[in-house]
Parts: structure tokens; C-alpha cells; sequence
């Protein structure tokens, strides 16, 4: 199987701070990978170091060449698609703008029309808003609308940070549904970053546990899944 | 009855310069977040450029196409040589810096093209408009241009794909980044069109005002009245505020007893004040509607 992403000895710093200390992880094409953790553990810094949206060092390949020192628009004209927490959403501009905007950087302007309709399908209560300004949409349905507007760039990495916060448990369970179907159908590879670890860990095929900035666990999400320091402290039986 | 229509078609006369100016305002405002002081003075010295080009003996349509090509250059320029590197500075840094170019660029102008008035051509004639002894032909043809430019703006971003990279990259850089957009360009962009409109706004003012260094001080404070009564994120906004300051000017000078020529120009800055205090978004400008 084919590396989509590798990341070695990445360390990340805010400031003086440093939030990573040497986390080395690899992603499979194709995989579904969950990233688990405590709070402040270092989830969202990990996503944000690859998109180098925080001070980092270490190696980070992308299909075999490196990105590190990509600026993030950069990076995310690579194909790496990234839903970040709290959502991004453009609140001031109608859903179908926030669509459009998610195949801006796209050269193949004529199936942008086609794939908005493909979200549409992914995401029925998209279409009924999509002349509405996106900031009047509900919680549940700006995480669609950010998920949706990240598959606008057709990426081949996909990365969420929380995408279940603040949700609903059945609008959790339609979104990982979908999440599912567009990692099999689609062939995106994803990378997810959850406090629900149940459900995340459901959803993956790989699964690495981090604490204080370092990967203390890896391996198949069922394995991890069986474990009984990850049970007691992320599963909570 | 006579009296107030007149004076309420010029008022939309000199509305037009003011409304010329305030898109050129909003367009810098939605760009980098600041009114940029200095924004008269590029004009200003844009309308020397032009001047130059036709003393040279460049014919007017020529020179108003090259100005504006120049403009738009000489402010992404601007952007990338100063104002690009003090991005991440504070405010009140980027207000000195703002100052600076104001004082700097009339002082140039200054020394190149001394202080003396100039005469400056009209494109339109300035003849009386279908008989209106109140509004000449230049103006009516300022009153077109303005409506020409704000078609042209509504259209740029409500239609295409760089407009809506813009209004991203102003709304929420970190999540325009995060889609692919390069927000530095977007910006630098945003200043070479501000200057272009500001040279055109320049152009068609400078045979009202005549041309020399400090011909925009007055106007850039009636653009920035109209920019502000309007809404600072509505192009739409700029130039309806535009044309009402210019009316209410006019109506005010005419029958408020007292203000005549001389007060008019706190009248601006009171409607600054009162549309702050009163709207803050102004007339026309979005309110975010947010859900939380």
C-alpha cells in the first residue's frame, strides 16, 4: 500500500511553547485514520502544523515530496483539504458561494457546477439553504457545509478537526456515515481528529492516541479500540 | 419647488465626485480592514500623470486608459514595497504609514509639477445639460461614469471567481488560505484597483477642482463621509452615500440659514459622527447575521 502523508519528528510551536514533541505518523492511501487525545493533547496543532498554519519543524511528505516549507494556500492546492474547528465558515456569503469558494483553485471550471450538485446529493438541506447566507445555517448544518466545501477542491487528503463538536448524536452519526461513504466511493484518504472516540473509532481503519504532543499508541482502530488504557480513558468502560 | 430640484441636481453633480472617491475608499477598506489616508493624494497624483501625458501631447482618451493601466500597477507597488511588510504591524503603525505616503506623494507632486493651478481638460464638454443652467455636460458625464464603474464592481464580484477570492480573502483570510487563496495577492490586488478607481474619480474631478497637489484634501473627507454613510462594505452604499452627501450638502448650504460655502465642510464631518453613532454599519452596509 501507497504512503499518502508522512510525518517525522514534526515539532510545532506557539511562541515559546512548544506543543509537539517529535510525532511521527503515517497515513495510507486510502486509509481512514482517526487521531485520538486528551484536550491540548495536540490534535489540532498536528493538522495545523501540516497545513503549516503554526511555527513547526521536522518532515512532512506529501505523496513522496516534501511540504514543509509550503505556505498553506500552497498546500492546499496540493489536494489537502482541511475542515478546521469552529468550521470556517464564510458566514457572510450564501452556501453556494462557500461551495464555489471550497473549487477556487481549480482549473476544470466546467464540472464545478456538476460537483456542487454531487454535495447537494451528499447534503439534501444544503440545497434547500443555498442562496441563504451560510451564517444563518445551524451548527450541524455548517459542519456539512464546511465537509462539503472541502470535497468542492476534489482533494486526495481530507483533514477534520473535530468534526462531531457541538453536534447533535444523530446529525454525528449522518455526518460519519457520509464521511465513510466518501472515503470508500470517493477514494479520499482522511484523517480525523475526535474527542468521540467511540464513534471515530468505529468509523477508522487506523488510530493513533497522542498525549502531550507525542504518539503514545498506534495501530488498527480495533486493536486500539480493544485496549484497556484507551477503554478506561478515552472510552470510559 | 424650483429652487430645491435645482439644488438637488447639484447636489448629485458634485455627489458624483464624492461617490467617485468613496468607491475608491471602500474598495482599499474591504481589501486591508483600514482607511487609507492617502488615498486622495495617489489619485491626485495620477491626474498629474495624465496631465503630463497630454502636455506630451497624448490624446485624452489615451492617457485616461494608460493613467488607470499605471494606477493600477503603481498600487500593487505601493502595496508590496510598504504596506505589505507592516501587514502583521499594528494599526496605528499602518496609520503612520498612511500619513507618510500622504506626505510624501504631495510633496513629490509638489516638486515635479509645482503648486500652481492647472487647467485640466473635460472628455464630456462642459456645456449645460438638456438646458440646465445647474449641471453641465462634465458632470452628467461624471454621474455616468461613477454608475458605469459601480455596474462594472457589482459585477467583478458578484460574478467572477477572483471577486469572490476577493470578498474571501477580506471576510476571513485564515479560511481563504485554507481553500487555496493567496490572500497577500488578493490584497495587493485590492490596492491596485483602488488606485485605478481613484485615478479615474481623480480625472473627472480635477476640471471641477483644477488640478494641483492639494486639490483632494476636501474631497477625500466627502469621500470618506459618503464611504462611511453608505456602509464601508458596500460598493453600492459608497455611491448612494456619495450622491446624498452631495445633495444634503447642497440643500443644507442653501437652507439652513448660516452654513452657506464656508460650513459645508463640517457638515461632512458631522454625518461621519452622527451615522457612526447612530448605524455603524451605515446605510447599506451588511450586518453579519450570525447564529449562535
Amino acid at each position: 500500500m501507497t504512503m499518502m502523508l508522512n510525518v517525522k519528528d514534526l515539532r510545532a510551536y506557539y511562541g515559546q511553547v512548544q506543543a509537539l514533541h517529535g510525532l511521527s505518523f503515517s497515513l495510507n492511501e486510502g486509509s481512514l485514520t482517526t487521531l485520538l487525545g486528551a484536550n491540548g493533547a495536540g490534535k489540532t496543532t498536528t493538522l495545523r502544523a501540516i497545513c503549516n498554519m503554526v511555527r513547526s519543524t521536522g518532515a512532512i511528505e506529501f505523496e513522496g515530496k516534501p511540504i514543509g516549507n509550503r505556505s498553506t494556500e500552497n498546500v492546499v492546492r496540493l489536494g489537502i483539504a482541511h475542515v478546521p474547528q469552529g468550521r470556517g465558515t464564510f458566514t457572510n456569503m450564501t452556501v453556494e458561494e462557500n461551495l464555489q469558494l471550497g473549487a477556487i483553485t481549480r482549473g476544470d471550471k466546467k464540472n464545478i457546477v456538476a460537483d456542487i450538485e454531487r454535495m447537494y446529493d451528499h447534503f439534501p438541506v444544503l440545497k434547500q439553504r443555498h442562496t441563504q447566507q451560510a451564517g444563518t445555517l445551524s451548527g450541524g448544518e455548517q459542519q456539512m457545509l464546511a465537509v462539503a466545501r472541502a470535497l468542492m477542491l476534489r482533494p486526495r487528503l481530507m483533514l477534520l478537526d473535530e468534526p462531531s463538536f457541538g453536534l447533535a448524536p444523530l446529525v454525528v452519526r449522518d455526518l460519519f456515515r457520509i464521511l465513510g461513504k466518501i472515503n470508500r466511493e470517493d477514494k479520499v484518504t482522511i484523517l480525523v481528529v475526535e474527542q468521540n472516540a467511540q464513534l471515530a473509532l468505529e468509523l477508522a481503519d487506523q488510530a493513533y492516541v497522542i498525549e502531550t504532543g507525542r504518539i503514545v499508541m498506534s495501530g488498527n482502530a480495533k486493536d486500539v479500540a480493544n485496549n484497556e488504557d484507551v477503554r478506561k480513558s478515552y472510552l470510559g468502560y | 419647488m424650483e429652487l430645491f430640484a435645482n439644488q438637488v441636481l447639484a447636489g448629485i453633480a458634485t455627489g458624483a465626485i464624492y461617490a467617485c472617491m468613496a468607491l475608491a475608499v471602500v474598495m482599499i477598506y474591504q481589501a486591508i480592514d483600514h482607511l487609507n489616508f492617502a488615498q486622495g493624494e495617489m489619485a491626485m497624483f495620477s491626474t498629474f500623470m495624465s496631465w503630463q501625458m497630454m502636455q506630451w501631447g497624448v490624446p485624452y482618451w489615451w492617457a485616461f486608459i494608460l493613467t488607470v493601466i499605471l494606477s493600477f500597477a503603481g498600487g500593487i507597488l505601493i502595496e508590496r514595497l510598504l504596506f505589505k511588510p507592516l501587514a502583521k504591524a499594528p494599526v496605528l503603525t499602518n496609520v503612520a504609514g498612511f500619513i507618510a505616503l500622504f506626505a510624501i506623494v504631495n510633496s513629490v507632486a509638489g516638486l515635479i509639477w509645482d503648486f500652481t493651478i492647472k487647467q485640466y481638460p473635460t472628455p464630456f464638454g462642459s456645456s449645460p445639460f438638456l438646458g440646465s443652467q445647474l449641471i453641465s455636460t462634465h458632470q452628467a458625464g461624471m454621474v455616468g461614469v461613477t454608475l458605469l464603474l459601480l455596474a462594472g464592481l457589482y459585477f467583478f464580484f458578484q460574478f467572477t471567481r477572483i471577486g469572490l477570492a476577493m470578498r474571501a480573502a477580506a471576510s476571513l483570510p485564515e479560511s481563504a488560505r485554507l481553500v487555496g487563496i493567496n490572500t497577500s495577492w488578493m490584497i495587493a490586488l485590492g490596492w491596485g484597483m483602488a488606485a485605478a478607481i481613484g485615478a479615474i474619480a481623480g480625472m473627472l474631478i480635477a476640471p471641477v477642482v483644477f488640478l494641483e497637489p492639494n486639490m483632494m484634501g476636501g474631497v477625500l473627507i466627502y469621500g470618506f463621509a459618503s464611504a462611511v454613510l453608505g456602509g464601508l462594505s458596500s460598493p453600492l452604499g459608497a455611491v448612494i452615500g456619495g450622491f446624498l452627501v452631495g445633495v444634503f450638502e447642497n440643500l443644507a448650504g442653501t437652507y439652513i440659514p448660516g452654513v452657506g460655502n464656508e460650513l459645508k465642510l463640517p457638515i461632512a464631518l458631522a454625518l461621519i459622527i452622527t451615522v457612526l453613532v447612530v448605524k455603524p454599519a451605515g446605510l447599506f452596509g451588511r450586518p453579519i447575521v450570525k447564529r449562535v
